[in-house]
């Protein structure tokens, strides 16, 4: 069974000025153990699509549809508040970029991860402490006894993202989605919060959803990659494929940017212009007004199609 | 030749109270500690490290944004460290800084054009046409169509906005820039043209300039000569390509090692040393073996061990 299946989801956000079309029919799946990486600039819809699909969206403002929105087969679009409440946490769980604000300043960690067990199972006070204590443990904090009894300020970023990442697999989720998890990060400790990810994940067969803007994250984590664009899915494929061989002229292009691949001072090969508008996002390929490959045919969408064994791509000037 | 801006056994310590009340007593934290660094003329040097490093506070030291505890900054030769503010402004048209957040550092109220062309109003630089005329230029030359210039930094992206900050920079034609993390905030695609927009800036100007920040990569592409901050010391230096290649300190070799590898092929396990281990990775060299003229110690020192190559060892 399918952890995750989204079929054509599209967010608005209707506003003043005209409503902001943040996330616009996409599509991905997830299979059970599987790790997916979402990676995408700012704007480019990957958190807005994570935060639809676990309905964390206040609605209104935000308005969802899709052709199927589905959470381990439950349908998240009818799902109420009562069934919303038992699969959050239970099904799936987050951890979010920044741990400080995640975190309530006036209660202490252990406090917080005791009420997380205990909202979702029934356990008394003390076996639920027995248990933050070993899932602190778990997330390679030294001396779990003192974390429960800390506050969030006593602690450093790479500290509290533990903490966030053990409150997490506090209901034993099917699926963990992280969004942007090191990027507030350090990056000797953005090294260790993601192997830690990836070792928790094959560990307790979870399925994971790595959303990042990052390439290296998503070349060191996942096994298959979703590259998000404008609200739209560009190319979508397994992650070795995708770095041998990105189909996609922004793929191509994101790769090509990244500083440091050669040695030397040097001019890096830049994406001219700025990102689309989310209001008035350009006709056919969002990527296009950049795209050194465009032409007439790219001012209409282009279809997601098949461009190798479980490859897909969504360009006119494909293959 | 004198290099555009000099460290000297800058120290900077900050006094945190650890208890209030009528006899509070406070604690020192050394966040800079006998600093010494070279920004010759027309080179960009990386200054890098970990978040708490000193790295942020020494490029403040700089500037004189705040005052050192001791050593001496030299601009263009020129010790600055005692200089009163009055003396002190003429020579801020010599160094300006871009910052990281530059929608902290532009003010909401003024249009980009005033932002721009406010250094020449306080250094009374040509008349307000003048002024303008310069700010218009700059806005220009920084990749933004003169028609910017009525607008505010409300309508900007994260990459335009750091565009008006190296343009209100530059306007002075200052000699010296540190840039602290100026593109850490921005996206990937945008992160290269602001990078691309300094390498033809300091080709153009023979600008200097002290690029601060954590990310190796941009670090790599950017600068000529890099020097390693942690716990406040520079712990080593050397041309960046020396640095990237053969890393000679235990904490370079780990920040270089934490780096994410663009390559999923080459996927592995890493090993994470703690501080202490790194500590007790000191390099341990001979006297005799080193490029300069050096006493032992068992107190950790930045040695040279050849002409352009800084680390610091225990020297036996």
């Amino acid at each position: 069974m399918r952890l995750v299946d989204i079929e054509n989801l599209t967010v608005d956000f209707p506003q003043h000025e005209g409503t902001v079309q943040a996330v616009r029919g996409v599509s991905w799946h997830l299979a059970a153990g599987e790790s997916l990486g979402i990676v995408g600039e700012s704007g480019s819809g990957k958190s807005v699509t994570c935060m639809a699909l676990l309905r964390l969206l206040r609605e209104p403002p935000a308005k969802i549809t899709a052709d199927r929105l589905e959470l381990v087969g439950e349908n998240m679009l009818t799902a109420d508040r009562h069934k919303l409440a038992s699969i959050r946490g239970r099904v799936a769980a987050m951890v979010f970029q920044d741990p400080m604000t995640a975190f309530d300043p006036v209660f202490t960690i252990g406090h917080q991860i005791i009420e997380t067990i205990q909202a979702h199972r029934s356990v008394s006070k003390s076996q639920a402490k027995a248990e933050a204590s070993s899932l602190l443990a778990k997330v390679e904090i030294k001396n779990p006894a003192a974390m429960l009894e800390s506050y969030p300020h006593q602690l450093s970023g790479g500290m509290l993202q533990r903490a966030m990442i053990a409150m997490a697999l506090s209901c034993r989720p099917q699926i963990l989605v992280a969004d942007e998890p090191t990027t507030a990060l350090d990056v000797t400790i953005q090294a260790q919060i993601l192997q830690l990810i990836k070792g928790l994940q094959s560990e307790l067969g979870m399925g994971l959803v790595m959303i990042t803007h990052d390439l290296g994250v998503i070349a060191e984590t996942v096994d298959r990659v979703v590259v998000m664009y404008g609200g739209r899915v560009m190319e979508e494929g397994p992650v070795q494929s995708i770095f041998d061989a990105p189909a996609h002229p922004y793929t191509q292009a994101l790769l090509r940017s990244i500083p440091g691949q050669t040695p030397g001072r040097h001019r890096l090969i830049e994406i001219s212009g700025g990102s689309p508008s989310p209001v008035h996002p350009p006709a056919g390929c969002p990527f296009h007004p950049r795209c050194d490959r465009a032409d007439a045919k790219c001012k209409e969408t282009p279809p997601f199609m098949a461009i190798a064994e479980s490859r897909h791509a969504a360009c006119w000037r494909l293959p | 030749m004198t290099p555009a801006l000099e460290l000297r056994g800058l120290n900077k310590s900050f006094h945190l109270k650890t208890k209030g009340g009528f006899f509070p007593s406070y604690t020192e934290l050394r966040a800079v500690r006998d600093v010494n660094l070279v920004l010759p003329t027309n080179s960009i040097v990386g200054l890098v490290g970990e978040s708490g490093s000193g790295k942020s506070t020494t490029g403040m030291l700089a500037m004189r944004l705040l005052e050192p505890t001791s050593g001496q900054i030299l601009v263009d030769g020129t010790d600055i460290t005692m200089l009163d503010h009055i003396a002190l402004k003429s020579f801020r048209r010599k160094m300006q800084v871009v910052f990281q957040d530059s929608y902290s550092a532009l003010d909401p109220m003024m249009t980009l054009q005033q932002i721009v062309a406010e250094p020449l109003h306080i250094h009374h630089i040509g008349t307000l046409s003048e002024q303008k005329a310069a700010a218009l230029d700059m806005l220009e030359r920084v990749g933004l169509d003169r028609r910017y210039g009525g607008r505010y930094s409300h309508e900007l992206s994260g990459g335009q906005r750091q565009r008006v900050a190296i343009a209100r920079a530059l306007i002075l034609k200052p000699t010296v820039l540190v840039a602290d993390e100026p593109t850490s905030a921005l996206d990937v695609s945008v992160k290269a043209q602001i990078i691309n927009l300094l390498l033809d800036l300091q080709k153009e100007r023979g600008l200097s300039i002290l690029f601060i920040s954590h990310d190796l990569s941009v670090v790599r592409a950017l600068t000529d000569e890099v020097a390693v901050m942690c716990d406040g010391r520079i712990v080593e230096r050397a041309a960046t390509e020396t640095i990237f290649t053969t890393p000679r300190h235990p904490y370079t070799r780990a920040l270089l090692d934490a780096i994410p590898v663009l390559n999923p092929h080459l996927r592995r396990t890493r090993m994470f040393l703690s501080r202490e281990q790194i500590n007790a990775a000191t390099p341990r060299l001979r006297a005799i073996d080193l490029a300069a003229k050096c006493d032992p110690s068992a107190i950790p020192q930045l040695v040279a061990i050849n002409t352009n190559h800084h680390v610091e060892a225990i020297v036996t």
